[in-house]
């Protein structure tokens, strides 16, 4: 697959979302619900379980799998209250010492007269803040789009991964071709120059790893073993590393 | 910082005044009555006619705030390139610089403020419409660790139209890493007062613009996270008036003051004198 057929694979309706990624990875899921100050947003579906013998705090933005679900999710694009239902649970799990795994997908951080007069700017800042030092560990797969600010906010992570026909983007090709060239015919020239692939930004040095397709079923273990890694570093080291790893990108 | 930057003419139609004849007009944007350039630098850049703001330049806008030869830069001299070999975005950068006469879009360094030691930045919205690559990311990171380092408060002058598409998701990531350096300053107790200006969207909204312990604003200016006219696609309808706009982001609870140009020098001074800086 060439970049803008990964893109296109990433929004295909036929694939894996947060919620499959939850069934299939976390044991007696609980789902909890609501910012605690303005309301519930189900674009983030967050709760606590167990991977093997590890009690773990999960976040995922779901899209919804046919119109209905969709409407409820809102497409998985979220608003503040997600974002801050989002980190109101990782500081819960940094309360009972629980590390955090979060799946990410979205097309971005929904954008309307209501997001923003609640401040979506403001929610998505606080998560990277707050995330920056979370005293347990967190790990980021991004599982489809990533798009922009409203998948930043959940990848301040220990470590990112992506499956291998996931993206991560500042913007969206079809945005940035309208921009430079004025045209969204030239999608697929912005894809390529985005370097929004799991390939290209590993090799950038800015994702951890990219997860093959294959390697899906195997998941939960990789997490697990993932997790395990992590819990095992000092927390003060835990987050030193964690601020390194992104203080160094791009200089 | 090397004194003869401080004298060189940006290309910008208020700054540009340097052979011309102190009477020039120009027509104000807003009201469209012809104003004198000396009148509206007088006002400071505010239309003396109808209280229009014109864009400040960011080294203008640190001189305005800071007091007279304190201003002492830093990293001056980092330059963006091309890491991602992004279509045109050399020639970008250099019709860039050339417009801007800067090196990047955001001018860090260590001033005093009535007295008070302080670092401070200011982006420049005619880099690139202030957007914010890698160099930028990286000097206000740097400017945060430095603050951290040696106890002082940071004041941010914000104007952005966001990441810069050009360097992909390094610039995306910018937002983390500033977010990060501005948790850690905040974690010592230092203060970081942030001034929106007229534009603060995208991913500089979601970061440090957000961040502030007090965070103040010019009249009207617009602060938001989406831009309006991709709002405006996506829901299909007109925007209500002064949507995005810092009254009504105030009113929405994301202010804490609107401050005047010509009072923001003593009101930023009174901040610092409360926190005993």
């Amino acid at each position: 697959m060439n970049d803008i057929e990964i893109v296109r694979a990433a929004r295909s309706e036929n694939r894996l979302t947060a919620v499959d990624f939850i069934w299939a990875v976390v044991k007696d899921f609980v789902e909890f619900h609501g910012d605690r100050l303005f309301g519930e947003d189900r674009a983030i579906i967050a709760g606590i379980g167990r991977i093997e013998d590890l009690a773990v705090t999960v976040i995922g933005i779901e899209k919804g799998k046919n119109t209905e679900e969709r409407i409820e999710h809102n497409f998985g694009s979220a608003m503040p209250e997600g974002y801050r239902k989002a980190l109101r649970l990782m500081k819960q799990a940094e309360k009972f010492g629980r590390p955090v795994v979060c799946f990410v997908d979205t097309a971005g951080a929904y954008c309307g007269i209501d997001a923003e007069e609640r401040g979506q700017g403001r929610a998505i800042a606080m998560c990277l803040a707050e995330m920056s030092d979370l005293m347990v560990p967190v790990l980021s797969i991004v599982i489809g789009e990533g798009g922009s600010g409203g998948a930043l906010a959940l990848s301040h992570a220990d470590r990112i991964w992506m499956l291998e026909d996931a993206y991560f983007s500042v913007v969206s090709p079809e945005s940035c071709a309208n921009i430079l060239w004025k045209t969204q015919e030239k999608a697929d020239v912005a894809a390529k120059a985005l370097g929004l692939t799991a390939a290209k930004l590993f090799d950038l040095g800015l994702i951890d790893k990219v997860v093959k397709s294959k390697e899906v079923p195997r998941l939960s273990d990789e997490i697990y073993a993932q997790l395990i890694e992590l819990m095992e570093i000092p927390t003060e080291t835990l987050v030193a590393q964690r601020y390194q790893k992104f203080r160094k990108v791009g200089y | 910082m090397e004194l003869k930057s401080l004298f060189l003419k940006a290309n910008n139609e208020l700054e540009n005044t340097g052979n011309r004849p102190r009477s020039r007009r120009i027509t104000c944007k807003k009201c469209s009555k012809p104003v004198s350039v000396a009148r509206i630098r007088k006002n400071n850049f505010v239309c003396p006619e109808c209280g229009h703001y014109f864009p400040v330049r960011a080294r203008r806008r640190i001189l305005m705030l800071t007091d007279k030869r304190s201003f002492i830069e830093m990293n001056r001299d980092m330059g963006s390139r091309n890491i991602l070999d992004f279509p045109g975005y050399e020639e970008k950068l250099s019709a860039a610089r050339e417009k801007s006469r800067e090196t990047e879009g955001v001018i860090c360094g260590e001033a005093t403020i009535g007295g008070s030691k302080v670092c401070i930045f200011a982006m420049d919205g005619n880099f690139m419409m202030g957007s914010m690559g890698a160099v930028v990311g990286e000097k206000i990171t740097r400017l945060f660790e430095y603050a951290t380092e040696n106890h002082l408060p940071v004041i941010g002058v914000t104007v952005s139209g966001g990441a810069r598409m050009q360097e992909g998701m390094i610039s995306l990531m910018q937002m983390s890493k500033i977010s990060a350096a501005v948790k850690r300053h905040d974690k010592e107790g230092n203060l970081y007062i942030v001034l929106l200006t007229n534009p603060t969207t995208g991913g500089v909204d979601a970061s440090f613009a957000m961040l502030g312990d007090i965070t103040l604003s010019e009249p009207h200016a617009r602060v938001g996270f989406a831009g309006p006219r991709v709002i405006e696609k996506t829901l299909n309808q007109k925007l209500p008036e002064g949507f995005q706009k810092a009254e009504r982001v105030l009113e929405c609870g994301f202010i804490d003051a609107i401050v005047e140009r010509s009072e923001q020098r003593d009101y930023i001074d009174r901040i610092l004198k409360l926190h005993g800086c």
